[in-house]
């Protein structure tokens, strides 16, 4: 990760405002996401995360501030800067009257490619949707719209992709298949910010983690960055219990998120059992 | 990005003209209640009616139950485009590299056809009722070309409400004084049946002219000075109502 930190990022922050009436939610947010990394945007409730989302997706304009997207200014030229851009918003934007596929041929349509259909039955396998492809999306479970909803904002191969809490109400396999489906995009080099209010879902996800509290950013780093900004490690012996969580997925049947989700560069998820 | 416009908008009018075959009823709920007045008018009250013209009372009535189609029909639009809003589809839509305005003119392309299908049914009732027409093929294409400018000049109506409503009733809601309209014009009965001041109104609203002329057009009688005045009148609200809509939303997508 260092041996990148010279290039360009593909996202740059600087300075950004926003007000809502008298009410400043943005109060002059930094920012760089390197390209091909997952940054996690993390805050709770209230903090600005989709304010500044809202922004980068050339959604709504900033009051003061500058931001780059791919190295194109947002303010000069949103036209261009939605051409590398793809933006899947807190709540799944599908359109329920229309199949999984009608709406995969749509977004290809309106991006303008050749085989909208081919793509379409594409994403559907990637997603594991081929059988509920013929189906309304009103008849999907909130896992199976949230992958329409991420599918359909691959299309086209946008460089850098929005996820504003894109686990937000999900049950926890859903959680897992949306977590998997983001660290392969990023594998493949695409470039992720995503907004949580999940803890654990920045430690799983992210390369680099940026604190929004109060309309700034308070702390940005890698994982290991942020612990250090707390005193020195203190060795103390605790019983490795399972989590609910391991309980449910065991339960379950489906395979629990340590299996699937750790990976070598990802040192933080031996640390689980400790919290 | 304007090379793409037009494709754009036809894209997206092919998903809302989707949205209205799963759901027939908004096409079928628009024509019955037309059909309802149409029906209540010519077999109850007509009779008892004196339009002082030679025609059937049918032929009287047509052009207004048409214009109330027509009004009752841009409701759906509204809401259509209220829901969209609601979604998330809207941003989705709003943050991809297509023609900003496309979005608002599929609705309103979506909404023409939908109006012309229910205007069509209509037309079809009246003529098994006994609705006979004198017009010739220009007659009819300048009936047709009246109720598009009709149908377009309260779809951006229907735009500026769906775009500033707060709720899926409020959506509607503004098309319901439309409706009534057609009744305080010479639509139903001539206006100088009226009592003075609602005569004088009922000579001076847009829905007199447009009524007139089209009745006109359909008894194949010179329409005089009336399709002017219609036509100054649908011209002016569709600029205005276009203009209007068209700053709402560029407001609201920032």
């Amino acid at each position: 990760m260092t041996a990148q930190a010279t290039r360009e990022p593909a996202i740059r922050v600087r300075g950004i405002e926003k007000s809502f009436q008298d009410l400043p939610v943005l109060r002059g947010v930094d920012l760089d996401v390197e390209a091909g990394s997952i940054v996690a945007l993390l805050g709770s409730n209230g903090a600005g995360k989709t304010t500044l989302v809202r922004i980068l997706s050339t959604l709504s304009r900033p009051d003061a501030g500058t931001a780059t997207v791919n190295g194109i200014d947002m303010g000069a030229n949103p036209g261009r800067v939605r051409e590398s851009i793809s933006l899947t918003g807190q709540f799944a934007a599908v359109d329920e009257v229309l199949t999984g596929r009608e709406n995969l041929v749509l977004i290809a349509r309106l991006r303008h490619l050749r085989n909208p259909g081919a793509i379409a039955d594409d994403l559907l396998a990637r997603f594991s949707l081929t059988d509920a492809g013929g189906r309304r999306a009103a008849t999907y479970s909130g896992g199976m719209r949230r992958r329409l909803d991420i599918a359909m904002s691959l299309i086209g191969d946008p460089p850098v992709i929005f996820l504003d809490e894109p686990t937000t109400g999900l049950d926890p396999q859903a959680r897992i298949e949306v977590w998997q489906t983001v660290k392969k995009l990023a594998d493949g080099g695409t470039t992720v910010l995503l907004t949580t209010q999940y803890l654990d879902e920045a430690e799983q996800l992210a390369d680099r983690i940026a604190i929004l509290h109060r309309g700034t950013i308070i702390s940005s780093g890698t994982l290991d960055e942020l612990k250090r900004l707390l005193p020195a490690v203190e060795v103390t012996y605790v019983e490795k219990q399972p989590s609910l969580e391991d309980v449910f997925l065991a339960l379950v049947g489906e395979p629990s998120e340590t299996d699937t989700a750790d990976s070598s560069d990802r040192s933080a998820t031996t640390q689980k059992g400790s919290r | 990005m304007t090379a793409h416009a037009v494709g754009d908008t036809g894209v997206l009018t092919g998903r809302s003209l989707r949205h209205i075959l799963r759901s027939p009823d908004t096409i079928v709920t628009t024509a019955v209640t037309p059909i309802a007045l149409m029906l209540l008018f010519v077999y109850v009250l007509g009779g008892a009616i004196t339009t002082g013209s030679d025609g059937s009372y049918i032929d009287y009535l047509l052009p207004g139950i048409l214009l109330i189609t027509i009004a009752s029909g841009v409701a759906y639009t509204a809401y259509r485009l209220f829901l969209d809003l609601k979604g998330g589809i809207f941003e989705r839509f709003q943050s991809m590299p297509i023609a900003r305005s496309s979005v608002l003119w599929a609705h309103v392309l979506t909404s023409l056809v939908a109006n012309l299908v229910s205007v069509t049914i209509v037309v079809g009732v009246a003529l098994v009722m006994g609705f006979r027409t004198e017009a010739s093929v220009g007659a009819w294409l300048a009936v047709a070309g009246i109720l598009v400018l009709f149908t377009l000049a309260l779809t951006w109506l229907a735009v500026i409400a769906g775009l500033s409503a707060k709720t899926v009733d409020g959506a509607s809601a503004f098309s319901y004084p439309l409706i009534f309209l057609p009744f305080i014009s010479s639509a139903f009965v001539p206006t100088d049946s009226m009592p003075g001041p609602v005569a004088w109104f009922a000579e001076n609203q847009p829905v007199t002219s447009i009524v007139d002329t089209i009745r006109a057009l359909f008894a194949a009688e010179p329409v005089g000075g009336d399709i002017w005045v219609a036509l100054a009148w649908l011209v002016g609200v569709l600029a205005v109502a276009y203009a209007v809509a068209m700053s709402i939303y560029r407001r609201r997508i920032g």
